[in-house]
């Protein structure tokens, strides 16, 4: 079991490292909206600063979400899925490989973006580890929260802008939560609740989850 | 053995035949038990309700907006109850009733939130604030529409209805979630610049009206999912000889 979940990692990887534009897009999505908001705010440094901790989590949430988009789709054109859903292996574990492996190419390279983009918006050097610590424990949330969307919106046609919609509600308390760790730690309080809350979501996402991922690739296939 | 009978009304349930004819002899009395209660919680609450000694008259909005709240919270709860049946025992009539009774809890989501918006403007000063409750609510109007948009976006019906399924039972396990860190992130952000008026323990003549208007929501939410049920399976029975018979039926009783 352990080798097939270890397999599926590696292949996800391999069809990830082959290409590297589509791992590329997210980041930059990330990176442009990051810059949209001083153009639209104003550039004082003190309004961004106070500004940075929702606007980073907003950008990695979103940038999260449009690269989910596709992470089913492939497997379900070239019939990898229904292979998937005959053979013998339970399906949530092949989905959390899946997904895993989708998180250590695109969520891991947005987390260690981030610090770059935060400093840029004037975030104090101070904060960094809380900002690493909240995404490193919440993108993982988003990850799999939004396979459940992109499990049963693939067989759709125009599926993405659903997607944002089934999803967008469900991730609001992990940003209420990563982003109010950042606040705090920037207005120089206790973060350890937050961060604790934080993993308790990301421990009952990945135990749950990939249950609902499985029920909506079955959906999906079967139809 | 009595065990085993007693399971039978619900395996019956299965039949959209049985459901059709059942249904068809509840609904009249559940509709003028929602008429009645709905007049009579109407015009006690309005007009012979005694006015609030803070609010005035402007607290009798109450008497559609604590009622079009509860509904919402509990049509999102039937929907995963709903989706649940039909995940688990395969039954269509519970796919109907998820499908039929979403855009009810919309709307009545979208009531509660109007209705606030209404009586905020005389109690708080302002139509609207990111208040823990109002916000809540305005996400649980986001995952109804969610439900309504996944299951209008694909075309297959039963796979729609089991998506809508998922769906509703992912969020139902959310919705506490949701609750408690949108209840979190308003103490820490928000010092109370609008304090929530403390609810005075209501005088009797206040919240039996509110009981009575309440008892009359829920009864005018289980006629209307009924009538949008039969018409449904009637929809979806509509090659089957019974369903001829009966459309037969109520063309010649028009005529």
């Amino acid at each position: 079991m352990n080798s097939l979940f270890m397999l599926l990692v590696v292949r996800e990887a391999r069809l990830l490292c082959r290409r590297p534009a589509e791992l590329a897009n997210p980041l930059v999505f990330f990176a442009i909206v990051i810059a949209l908001f001083p153009l639209a705010v104003g550039p004082q440094t003190q309004l961004l600063q106070s500004l940075s901790p929702g606007l980073v989590w907003v950008a990695a949430l979103l940038a999260v979400l449009l690269s989910l988009d596709g992470l089913f789709r492939s497997d379900f054109e070239d019939g990898s899925l229904e292979q998937w859903l005959l053979s013998s292996h339970p399906l949530p574990v092949l989905v959390l490989a899946k997904v895993m492996a989708h998180w250590l190419f695109s969520g891991l390279a947005l987390v260690l973006l981030s610090p770059l983009l935060a400093l840029m918006l004037g975030l104090p050097g101070r904060c960094l580890p809380v900002l690493l610590a909240s995404l490193l424990l919440g993108t993982p949330i988003l990850s799999l929260l939004g396979a459940i969307g992109a499990a049963l919106t693939v067989g759709l046609k125009r599926g993405g802008l659903l997607l944002a919609l089934l999803i967008l509600p469900l991730y609001i308390p992990v940003l209420i939560l990563g982003s109010g760790a950042l606040q705090a730690s920037l207005q120089g309080l206790p973060v350890a609740g937050h961060l604790l809350w934080l993993a308790s979501l990301a421990a009952l996402t990945i135990t749950l989850t990939p249950f609902a991922i499985a029920a909506g690739l079955k959906i999906s296939v079967s139809e | 053995m009595s065990n085993l009978m007693n399971w039978t009304w619900f395996h019956k349930l299965g039949s959209p035949k049985w459901f059709y004819e059942i249904s068809g002899r509840w609904l009249p009395g559940l509709a003028i038990a929602a008429a009645l209660l709905l007049l009579v919680g109407t015009v006690w609450g309005l007009a012979f309700a005694p006015p609030d000694y803070q609010q005035g008259n402007s607290f009798r909005i109450i008497y559609i907006h604590v009622p079009a709240a509860f509904l919402a919270q509990s049509i999102y709860v039937m929907l995963a109850v709903a989706g649940v049946v039909g995940l688990v025992w395969k039954m269509k009539l519970a796919d109907v009733a998820l499908q039929q009774a979403a855009p009810v809890g919309a709307w009545m989501t979208a009531i509660a939130l109007i209705t606030g918006a209404i009586w905020g403007k005389p109690t708080w000063g302002t139509y609207w604030i990111w208040d823990a409750r109002l916000t809540s609510m305005l996400i649980l109007l986001f995952l109804y529409f969610g439900v309504i948009a996944l299951g209008q976006a694909i075309s297959n019906r039963d796979s729609a209805a089991k998506a809508c399924a998922v769906l509703a039972v992912v969020g139902v396990i959310n919705i506490p979630i949701i609750k408690y860190s949108v209840q979190w992130w308003n103490t820490l952000h928000q010092p109370a610049t609008f304090s929530v008026i403390e609810k005075p323990a209501m005088p009797v003549q206040m919240w039996l009206p509110l009981l009575i208007m309440v008892l009359g929501f829920y009864c005018f939410f289980a006629a209307v999912l009924l009538m949008r049920m039969r018409l449904e399976v009637l929809r979806r029975e509509a090659r089957s000889s019974w369903v001829k018979n009966e459309i037969r039926g109520l063309v010649e009783g028009k005529r």
